[in-house]
């Protein structure tokens, strides 16, 4: 058995752990110390007690919001997919439509995000639909790249074993391009998550109330600051959540054969 | 030993392995050339008779067309002029029973996300085997090159030497009647790679397989070949041949003899010939 100290699942997370108790004490000492109001700037312990004390409806808003966020990366996933199946199976496809998904990837989702809650009646639908427009750009490339890169020693291996266009697809594209969908996966996750985020936040200065960004909104009307950083806690507890899920699932599906994730496991 | 000119060789073949003419050869190249799209001619016409059951080595320096030739006999590439039989028939015919082939790379070209078995299994379900799955000649193959206990191991879990036998046994388990092996066993550390060759060796006598095989390796030609082509270069032909007829299956024991040596010094200086810039009146 070795000490705990050495183990490196140990250090792993007890190193970043206490790094945030350090900085959580320097905050909490700072503020008491310069007796900044809670106006202002509050204390950890007054968010933890804001937390706390909203918590039903702060709970609430973050199921809405992260119910569009994992609507919305679902629908990128599949959309996404789709996308560059099509796109790896005739490069006149990619041509043509490949400069309109640059178009959707490069225009700023605030900008569009108010057209499309005017357009769509139902604010969770329209909401799903900004989030999905941020999230799908990186599973169309991270895919599309991944099913173009095949080796080409196998490659030519099938070629010679007359494999025909489908077996090619699904025995050696589609399993070679899994670290770049994985990868893909892991971007577009935290980008579903703040498409969510920019689009409520958009709906909420409309009227349209719902989220955590909304709450974030109506702290700010209120001025109760420590309501509006527990909802910015839980927003970024909902985003490491998600990477972590992503992590964990691509060490699930690769762990056994490729380099990137070879070893950790151990 | 007796070095024999293509002319020579053609007709009686020296396989140790027939027992006389009751196969068609494997392959016959009759004037077969190559001529590339920018107009090198990579290959002069070359005329050459593949015996069933031989162990054939092409060897010779850097583009003298040994790789090419290997690739006309795969029919990865097509002739400029001259034609190819494949078992006195088309390569059309290829594939049938007892007219089947296998390539081996220089690398080993696995599915790093498929285990041993499914790498083996490969060719089997690209031919659409109905019975891939539970078929008995994967397993039979990977115990061949001596891998049944890493059956369910990842390629990354395995040193060079063990991904070439699984490479090697991908080959074996379409029971081929011609194996061509283009440096296989280069990239590797030489103790390793004289004990695949060993096992080669032994495989290729258990099979009655013929065998082309292309090499830089003047010990690794010596040991395994029953015949070894030296090729020369500008443009790419054959230079001489060399019949090594010694008893098979040949074991540690062959390495060590006399005639061993006696072979290894004859063919390096007859590749220091074909080397040599000036050496046009070798082929004629």
């Amino acid at each position: 058995m070795k000490p705990l100290l050495k183990s490196e699942a140990f250090v792993r997370i007890a190193a970043p752990v206490a790094v945030g108790i350090v900085l959580f004490g320097l905050w909490e000492l700072g503020c008491r110390l310069a007796s900044i109001p809670v106006y202002l700037f509050p204390k950890p312990s007054d968010i933890l007690v804001s937390l706390i004390h909203n918590g039903p409806s702060l709970l609430r808003a973050l199921m809405v919001t992260l119910r569009v966020t994992l609507q919305a990366f679902l629908a990128a996933v599949v959309l996404g997919t789709l996308i560059a199946f099509m796109f790896v199976q005739s490069r006149a496809i990619e041509v043509s439509l490949f400069p309109y998904a640059v178009l959707l990837q490069v225009t700023p989702v605030v900008a569009i995000a108010p057209l499309i809650i005017i357009l769509v009646k139902n604010t969770q639908v329209s909401l799903t639909i900004c989030a999905t427009l941020v999230a799908l750009f990186p599973i169309i490339s991270n895919t599309t790249l991944g099913l173009r890169s095949v080796d080409p020693g196998l490659a030519n291996y099938f070629r010679m074993n007359r494999a025909g266009r489908f077996k090619t697809l699904v025995k050696l594209r589609i399993p070679g391009a899994l670290p770049y969908f994985f990868g893909g996966l892991r971007i577009s996750s935290g980008l579903a998550l703040i498409g969510a985020v920019v689009a409520e936040f958009v709906a909420g200065t409309g009227g349209r109330s719902s989220g955590l960004a909304y709450e974030i909104l109506d702290a700010g009307f209120t001025l109760d600051i420590p309501r509006m950083f527990a909802a910015l806690f839980l927003i970024t507890l909902t985003g490491v959540g998600l990477f972590a899920a992503m992590v964990v699932l691509s060490r699930l599906a690769l762990s056994n054969w490729h380099e990137s994730e070879v070893g950790a496991e151990t | 030993m007796r070095a024999l000119l293509p002319g020579e060789s053609l007709g009686k073949s020296p396989s140790p392995t027939t027992t006389g003419g009751e196969r068609p050869p494997a392959v016959e190249i009759l004037s077969a050339e190559k001529v590339f799209a920018n107009g090198a001619r990579g290959l002069a016409p070359i005329d050459l008779t593949i015996a069933d059951g031989e162990f054939l080595t092409l060897i010779g320096p850097s583009g003298c067309g040994k790789s090419t030739l290997l690739k006309l006999i795969a029919n990865l590439i097509e002739p400029s002029d001259g034609r190819l039989l494949w078992w006195r028939g088309d390569f059309g015919e290829v594939g049938q029973d007892g007219r089947r082939f296998a390539f081996v790379f220089q690398e080993p070209t696995l599915m790093p996300w498929a285990r041993v078995d499914a790498n083996v299994r490969l060719p089997l379900e690209l031919a659409n085997v109905a019975d891939a799955k539970t078929s008995p000649e994967v397993a039979d193959a990977i115990a061949r090159v001596g891998l049944s206990e890493f059956t369910r191991h990842y390629p990354r879990q395995l040193s060079g030497g063990m991904k070439m036998r699984v490479s090697i046994a991908r080959a074996l388990v379409t029971n081929p009647n011609l194996l061509l092996m283009d440096e296989p066993f280069g990239a590797l550390d030489e103790f390793t790679r004289n004990k695949l060759d060993a096992d080669l060796v032994r495989l290729w006598w258990e099979r009655k397989l013929t065998t082309v095989f292309v090499t830089h390796s003047i010990y690794e030609a010596v040991f395994l070949s029953t015949r070894i082509i030296v090729m020369a270069s500008n443009p790419g032909r054959i230079f001489r041949t060399m019949t090594i007829d010694q008893p098979q299956p040949r074991d540690e024991a062959f390495r060590d003899s006399p005639q061993f040596a006696a072979y290894c010094r004859e063919l390096s200086t007859w590749l220091a010939e074909a080397s040599l810039p000036t050496t046009t009146a070798g082929a004629s």
